[in-house]
């Protein structure tokens, strides 16, 4: 799976994607996983009320499943305009 | 409709002379500019980040809903990023229909969505260093509206 981070996410992150080999079964399972694995990432999923997901480029929830998704994309909420 | 994102800078009067140019059958032509602000007047560019793939599909979903909302002869998105200096155009849309109140409305439409449903992320750059504009509840709130 491709994982996307935008804006200050992919700051405190230090990438812009990666890819991930994971079993989670929704997008709040995948957090978890991505915020046991280092400080820097623990810090950006520390408030996931701060955050938005996207799911193959269409907006979803975090307690969307994941099953069959090929990119996961992490993003503060959107300023366009 | 037309969709374009894109890091080139764009002539909105142009545009909006190409958008209406020919057109006999629409009796009224809305047109929003959205320029970079330097509000404290110590800004010195604005980055605008955006994903590609999804820009492009949001837009084209939020048109189509405003062409599934009002009777739309044609509309136009243009939407900018990269390092833009203050002044500098960000984005444009532009409504055609046969009568003001849908060409109106669906560009106040366009123009709530693309605030918050478009994945951009501005961020101003200034001598004192560079800082990710937050999103305002009042933007999210006037979706509400619709």
């Amino acid at each position: 799976m491709n994982i996307v981070y935008f804006a200050w996410v992919r700051e405190r992150i230090g990438l812009p994607q990666e890819k991930v080999e994971t079993s989670a079964a929704t997008v709040n399972d995948l957090i978890a996983e991505l915020r046991d694995r280092e400080e820097r990432y623990a810090a950006a999923f520390a408030d996931t009320s701060a955050l938005r997901v996207a799911l193959d480029q269409e907006l979803s929830d975090f307690d969307a499943p994941l099953a069959g998704v090929k990119e996961v994309a992490f993003f503060p909420p959107m300023t366009g305009g | 409709m037309t969709v374009r994102v894109q890091a080139e800078p764009f002539d909105a009067g142009a545009e909006l002379n190409a958008f209406s140019e020919g057109r006999t059958d629409v009796g009224a032509v809305v047109s929003f500019t959205g320029v970079v602000r330097d509000t404290n007047g110590t800004l010195q560019d604005m980055l605008i980040e955006h994903y590609p793939g999804m820009t492009e599909k949001a837009i084209g979903k939020i048109v189509d809903e405003a062409v599934a909302r009002w009777d739309l002869a044609d509309a136009l998105v243009i939407h900018r990023y990269g390092p833009l200096k203050p002044g500098a155009p960000i984005m444009m849309v532009a409504t055609a229909s046969a009568h003001r109140a849908a060409a109106f409305a669906a560009a106040d439409f366009l123009m709530d969505y693309l605030k918050s449903r478009a994945p951009f992320w501005k961020k101003e750059v200034t001598a004192e260093g560079a800082a990710w504009v937050a999103a305002k509840d009042e933007d999210e709130d006037a979706l509400k509206r619709w």
